[in-house]
């Protein structure tokens, strides 16, 4: 036999089998692709949803760490069945656009306004419009993410409600983008000395972990309400997605079990919850004002999913 | 050695090695061409080849994504976000430098050769054979060289792999991510890895060249 054709063939093999090999060694059909905001991935928490959630239902959960602008954008080409986000106003755009549906509000938190800890512009226990004010008066370096990430869009909202235009402020030379993920902004403003608009998980752990000694300045009022939702990408448009398993991801985070496991969450750790569940604080009206927050910054025309959204997923919302 | 880190070198070498098979099917019938035959449009071939060399990784990873994304004209093959996508976009991104140093290993392997296999009655397929035989020590380097950069890349891994734990997470973006996330020490063991991997084979080829 002609030594070419052998060697060709044998080649062809040791290749296709490499493959072979790897593929299978992660069982495909059986995968549920989450597009994930990059706080919830970083923190840890979605590490532990995945492990309860594994030995509930068996399926394998492959998060995409995105940050929300992107997370959205993965959704509508049809490259994730789930996301994982903080952005009302991208998920409303989302939502009227039918790109997705089934949108639960499963979380809360508050950024975080943090600096150094001298604090040269001075702005600690101030409001969150008032610091941001005086951060641009005082000239102190700012870091933006700059990512179109949800924290990028609760900065430029912020700049925006202080009365500064956002077009304006990146000409400045106080005013820096990092373009990268929190984590990464985090350690670029502890290097720099500045000032930025953090998710308060992120944040903790890397004090928690000595990473940054930039202190929490501001971490109250409702300006600097942060609520987390889930939705599932419409296979109307993509019929190759998973939705019953989207659906069914969705119901386990809602479900007492999930919102349990992020309630928890960080209480070991960082001697506080990093997340607060808001399922039945929307449900029950446990905490009126904090309810009433919510409800304003985040839901769209009084729902957190108006129905014509809902995707034929009603119990969802009973 | 963690388990964890055993998990994700035995993945960086594993998607790579299989990079460099697929890369090596059409990159040594290629290199052959190349470097035996005489055709017009061939000096321009190798000169495309040779400017190859350095296309950037996120150009590679930004055009396969676009392809592979179920938006995009590939996206039914499904591919996007498993180790195959990474295999493919790696594969792609080494063949340059196989043909490279290929050719020019086959280039400079003596003519006569050639010739004598044929007077011999070597057909032209057995005499090419010969040919690569001779030329196998930088044939050698061309693997290495192309191995190493595959195994060192970070674009591809990123863009079409997703950086998913478990099945698409190589030594590369686990660094990266370590990096941003603050989970340093598996970042550093994982560079100190990744440096073993590349000078070792670069050391291991030159052993064998020297005889």
């Amino acid at each position: 036999m002609d030594r070419w054709i052998g060697m060709l063939i044998v080649l062809t093999i040791a290749a296709f089998f490499a493959l072979a090999v790897i593929e299978i060694s992660i069982q495909n059909e059986d995968r549920l692709m989450v597009a994930t905001t990059t706080s919830l991935y970083d923190t840890g928490l979605l590490d532990v949803i995945t492990e309860q959630y594994q030995t509930v239902y068996g399926s394998n959960l492959y998060f995409l760490a995105l940050g929300s602008g992107q997370s959205l954008e993965h959704a509508k080409r049809g490259d994730a069945d789930v996301v994982l986000v903080h952005a009302p106003e991208l998920e409303n755009k989302f939502l009227s656009e039918n790109i997705g549906g089934a949108r639960k509000i499963i979380a809360y938190n508050f950024f975080a306004i943090v600096g150094p800890g001298d604090d040269p512009a001075e702005i600690e226990n101030m409001s969150p419009l008032e610091a941001f004010q005086k951060i641009a008066r005082t000239g102190e370096t700012w870091i933006s993410r700059g990512d179109n990430s949800g924290t990028h869009t609760k900065e430029k909202s912020l700049w925006q409600a202080a009365g500064l235009e956002i077009e304006r402020l990146t000409d400045e030379s106080w005013y820096l983008e990092s373009g990268s993920g929190m984590g990464a902004t985090l350690q670029i403003a502890n290097e720099r000395r500045a000032y930025t608009l953090a998710d308060i998980g992120t944040c903790l752990k890397y004090r928690h972990e000595n990473l940054i000694d930039l202190k929490i300045l501001v971490n109250e009022g409702r300006e600097l309400l942060n609520v987390y939702s889930v939705m599932a990408v419409n296979a109307e448009n993509h019929p190759y997605l998973n939705f019953q398993k989207a659906v069914q991801f969705i119901k386990f985070l809602i479900s007492d079990e999930g919102q349990g496991i992020i309630g928890e969450f960080g209480v070991i750790d960082y001697g506080r919850p990093l997340f607060y569940p808001a399922v039945q604080l929307l449900k029950e009206n446990t905490n009126p004002q904090l309810a009433s927050w919510i409800r304003e910054y985040a839901f769209f025309d009084n729902s957190e999913c108006p129905p014509q959204y809902r995707l034929g997923q009603d119990e969802l919302y009973a | 050695m963690s388990e964890q880190l055993f998990d994700l070198v035995v993945r960086s070498l594993w998607i790579s090695g299989t990079a460099l098979l697929f890369s090596l099917l059409w990159s040594v019938p290629i290199s052959l061409t190349l470097g035996l035959r005489k055709f017009k449009g061939r000096q321009v071939l190798i000169s495309i080849f040779n400017a190859l060399l350095g296309i950037p990784t996120v150009a590679l990873g930004l055009t396969l994504y676009l392809l592979f994304s179920r938006g995009g004209a590939l996206g039914f093959l499904g591919v996007l976000y498993t180790p195959t996508a990474i295999v493919i976009g790696q594969a792609l991104l080494i063949t340059p430098i196989v043909v490279s140093l290929l050719t020019s290993a086959i280039e400079s392997v003596n003519p006569g050769i050639r010739d004598l296999a044929k007077t011999l009655g070597a057909s032209e397929r057995q005499a090419s054979l010969a040919v690569l035989g001779e030329a196998r020590k930088g044939g050698i380097l061309a693997g290495v060289a192309a191995f190493n950069r595959a195994v060192a890349e970070l674009g591809i891994a990123l863009m079409v792999g997703g950086n998913i734990a478990g099945t698409t997470r190589v030594m590369t973006t686990e660094i990266a991510r370590g990096v941003a996330t603050g989970e340093m020490l598996l970042s550093i063991q994982l560079t100190g890895v990744l440096l073993l991997v590349v000078f070792g084979l670069t050391f291991l080829t030159n052993l064998f060249r020297r005889d």
